[in-house]
């Protein structure tokens, strides 16, 4: 027992010096989930021969690791799962331009940094979805109708605590200015049909079980419904329909999850060559699969899935404005009374 | 004497070092006035400080009525099946209260097979009927009680063990009732463990994030996070967190104040045991049944929903479980270690030499189990890569040799952390089985000139060992299902089960989280048995 426990210690100790004696390794620090980039970064090492060290964790959380390891930061790419968190991090100067044209050329201007700190690896959107036969969708036109007190009672939308609230209510503030802002999120708050409660799932499904005819959600939590094999979850996409928001003036709002090389890097050659497999066809077409997210890149098409959806224009607002947005945007929420 | 003096210096030392991180919060906190406060003020102030309390009331009334009824009935009273079920009720321990969470609000929400079933069966729709409300403050109360009543019942019923079964007997010789027995004798001698305990129950439900951020009730807690993720603003967050700070050193002083002139110390003869008091009649199964409900709540119910959960998940195929479960346990049994190891010279320190600079040190070495996780380990990652900076620097300066951080990033950052935060739990157990041992037992045998070593060898150890394994257990569970600083101080490539299955449920796929949930809480029984067996295996 005593042999088998300190061959595991020396085990444990052993992987963590060996993370330093490959020639060739890359670093990630990623707060996307294991189950959601793990499979990639492995097919990475496959065909490159670069080990890829993961370290998954919450955005801010890694983001202040980094930040408190500094130049000697073991870190050579950060993976976030928006756009607000690569803001920061460049804000908080943790990251370096990845000079990759090959980025450049297939990524569109408003999904990377003018900087080239950061890019997008794949974009999600945030309509609205609508109970059919309960409502009628020519009634629904825009985030903004939402406020409109007919739809008193019946609007399920997650608490304000999370970033993808966040990001939508910065994006209104940029392109609506603070005031009609204001007065969308106290329309929204009075017309929740109960206080916010559970993640972007549970609003679908509480749309299903007749608690709101309307619920706001990313689309990969709707496509992972679709794609399951549960009656309950076959039910509640059976019961909802994607409306697409704002198509006549700025578009559906937008995130996207994305990718930056640390400023303290040292492995700055397979990061790139990270980031750029991570733009290939069959990668963006991994992640459209696995997790229902649309590419970034121009010529990747998206999922079956995401196709039966139709096609939308989405808001052309440069993503680094949702970052700079952030605390004015949760500011905001916080006096609408958006719990 | 002298080899005291160099202990609670040493002592001073450790407790120091743990201290640190916590001072480092303190500092941040001090070092400049944010105006986020401000607006923390106008806002949502006055909503955590409501729910925060309301929180610590529930918690406290409901860790109480679950756990001290149970552990007095297992410790004190003989009925059917008492052995069984006294292991029994320390099973909710081994489960995190996220966990729970997920569970009973997949159970109870709207959306949820309980109220469909009832929308099927009666023809109602959403609305019609009334159903209780789990996302509320009431379901945050009993979710952390029915995970937390085990630190009291553990607490409790070693003291009760431990009392003098012969204090209880002279009592009954001198005409005392049975009843007013347990208010008279039974409950005052136990009540620095219970007490100790309730205080382990409130910082933990001080500290819980994951309950009440999924039920949406916003406490201190979730206004850290918010601070801290929302504005970026770690002044303002390590305000919120002193805010904590002070009630947990009210807490402190209300149940050290309480306690004033009492002296808690157990008569000679230990050996000396009396039989426990047979229940007979109706009073069995009511004493089975109130000892029963507690972990049927906390852990059956769970436990069958996770399975259900789990057996429709693919997640099996996915994840390398034996592989994470080998990182959760050996990563728990060195935690466990290390924080009785350094809790026992605590005490000892405060015990040999309780001046008042021992004490204090030993306070705020201990005061980390009511920080958030997050708040720790942002301590503690400060304090680590300062002293790696220097270190690196200091090498490149004299060998020109550069090279890359030495302890932050490896598991002795963990472990660091970890006794920090759990230390409060160790030296909480340890010292109240201290305190039954009474000091004339060390005079009396360094009288009849025993070495200091001799006295704890002899006499201290066996006395002290259910304590100790008592502190061991909760330390090595709680470690098992912590999340917030592994997740953010763990290596690359080390991956636990809590962190599994609360990435699984952050993404909202709650089945998936059930089958790391179900190897987390496997890990977490089995040493729970093992150490209980023998806490009470002085009685059979």
């Amino acid at each position: 027992m005593k042999t088998k426990f300190a061959s595991m210690l020396s085990l444990c100790l052993a992987s963590l010096i060996a993370s330093s004696a490959f020639a060739e390794q890359v670093n990630v620090y990623s707060s996307r989930k294991e189950a959601l980039i793990k499979p990639l970064l492995d097919r990475f090492s496959e065909q490159t021969g670069i080990q890829v060290n993961l370290i998954t964790g919450k955005d801010d959380a890694l983001i202040s690791r980094l930040r408190k390891e500094g130049k000697k930061s073991p870190a050579d790419v950060l993976v976030t799962a928006d756009v607000g968190r690569l803001y920061r991090a460049k804000a908080q100067q943790l990251l370096q331009p990845h000079g990759s044209d090959i980025v450049t050329q297939s990524v569109p201007a408003k999904y990377r940094d003018e900087d080239g700190q950061w890019l997008g690896l794949t974009m999600r959107a945030r309509p609205i979805f609508y109970v059919k036969g309960k409502v009628d969708p020519a009634q629904l036109s825009s985030y903004e109708n939402l406020a409109d007190p007919k739809w008193q009672g019946q609007i399920c939308i997650r608490s304000s605590s999370n970033i993808y609230n966040q990001s939508l209510i910065a994006s209104m503030l940029e392109a609506e200015g603070d005031q009609a802002t204001m007065a969308f999120a106290k329309g929204l708050v009075a017309n929740m049909a109960r206080s916010p409660v559970g993640g972007d799932t549970d609003q679908l499904r509480a749309a299903t079980a007749g608690v709101c005819n309307i619920a706001i959600a990313n689309t990969y939590y709707f496509g992972r419904l679709a794609n399951s094999d549960k009656p309950a979850d076959q039910q509640v996409v059976n019961a909802l329909a994607v409306f697409w928001p704002n198509q006549d003036d700025r578009g559906t709002h937008v995130n996207i999850s994305g990718i930056g090389i640390t400023q303290s890097a040292r492995n700055k050659t397979e990061a790139v060559k990270l980031i750029e497999f991570m733009l290939t066809a069959e990668s963006q077409a991994w992640y459209s699969q696995v997790n229902n997210e649309y590419p970034v890149v121009n010529d990747a098409a998206p999922s079956a899935t995401l196709q039966s959806w139709g096609q939308f224009k989405a808001d052309a607002v440069n993503l680094s404005k949702l970052g700079e947005r952030n605390q004015q945007a949760v500011r905001l929420m916080d006096k609408a009374g958006w719990k | 004497m002298r080899r005291f003096s160099a202990l609670s210096l040493g002592s001073f030392g450790i407790a120091a070092i743990l201290a640190m991180p916590t001072l480092f919060i303190i500092y941040l906190a001090l070092s400049s006035s944010s105006e986020v406060w401000g607006h923390l003020y106008q806002t949502v102030l006055g909503d955590y400080l409501g729910n925060s309390i309301g929180l610590m009331v529930g918690v406290t009334i409901g860790t109480l009525l679950l756990g001290v009824p149970s552990a007095w009935l297992c410790a004190c009273c003989d009925f059917p099946f008492r052995k069984t079920i006294s292991w029994l009720i320390i099973l909710p321990m081994a489960m995190p209260a996220y966990i729970v969470a997920y569970v009973y609000s997949g159970l109870l929400n709207d959306s949820g097979p309980i109220q469909r079933w009832i929308r099927q069966q009666f023809e109602l729709s959403y609305g019609d009927y009334w159903f209780v409300d789990i996302h509320s403050l009431g379901g945050a109360v009993c979710v952390l009680s029915l995970v937390l009543y085990p630190y009291v019942y553990l607490l409790a019923r070693s003291a009760f063990l431990q009392q003098r079964h012969q204090l209880n007997a002279v009592a009954r010789t001198l005409g005392s009732p049975f009843s007013r027995n347990i208010f008279k004798v039974a409950l005052p001698l136990a009540r620095p463990a219970i007490a100790a305990g309730v205080l382990l129950a409130l910082m933990e439900t001080m500290s819980d994030y994951g309950t009440v951020q999924y039920f949406g009730i916003a406490t201190f807690t979730t206004g850290i996070f918010r601070t801290y993720y929302g504005f970026g603003d770690e002044s303002a967050t390590a305000q919120l967190a002193m805010v904590l700070l002070v009630v947990v050193l009210v807490l402190y002083g209300l149940e050290k104040q309480s306690r004033k002139g009492m002296a808690f110390h157990a008569l000679e003869d230990s050996k000396q045991q009396s039989t426990p008091l047979l229940i007979s009649g109706w009073r069995q199964p009511l004493a089975q049944i109130c000892c029963l409900v507690p972990p049927l709540l906390g852990f059956f119910i769970p436990v069958l929903t996770l399975i259900l959960w789990g057996v429709e998940s693919d997640e099996w195929q996915q994840a390398s479980f034996v592989e994470l479960a080998i990182n959760s346990t050996v990563l728990a049994s060195l935690a466990a270690i290390l924080t009785v190891c350094i809790a026992l010279i605590l005490c000892y320190a405060v015990r040999l030499q309780p001046s008042w600079w021992v004490k204090l040190t030993v306070q705020i070495a201990s005061i980390g189990y009511a920080l958030p996780g997050t708040i720790v380990a942002i301590g503690v990652i400060s304090l680590l890569t300062a002293v790696d900076h220097s270190l690196v620097e200091g090498l490149s300066q004299l060998l020109g040799v550069d090279s890359g951080l030495w302890v932050s990033g490896t598991l002795v950052a963990l472990l660091f952390a970890f006794a920090v935060r759990f230390m409060t739990v160790a030296v909480g157990s340890i010292s109240s089985g201290m305190a039954t041992i009474k000091p004339h037992i060390d005079d009396s045998a360094r009288l009849l000139g025993r070495t200091p070593w001799q006295v704890i060898r002899q006499i201290h150890i066996p006395l002290l060992r259910p304590s100790v394994l008592t502190a061991a257990l909760i330390v090595f569970v709680d470690v098992i299902k912590e999340l917030p600083a592994t997740l953010i101080l763990r290596p690359f490539n080390f991956n636990t089960l809590s962190v599994r299955a609360y990435e699984m449920a952050s993404d909202e796929r709650l089945y998936d989280a059930g089958p790391s949930a179900i190897v987390m809480v496997l890990a977490g029984i089995i040493p729970v048995l093992v150490l209980n067996r023998s806490i009470g295996g002085g009685r059979s």
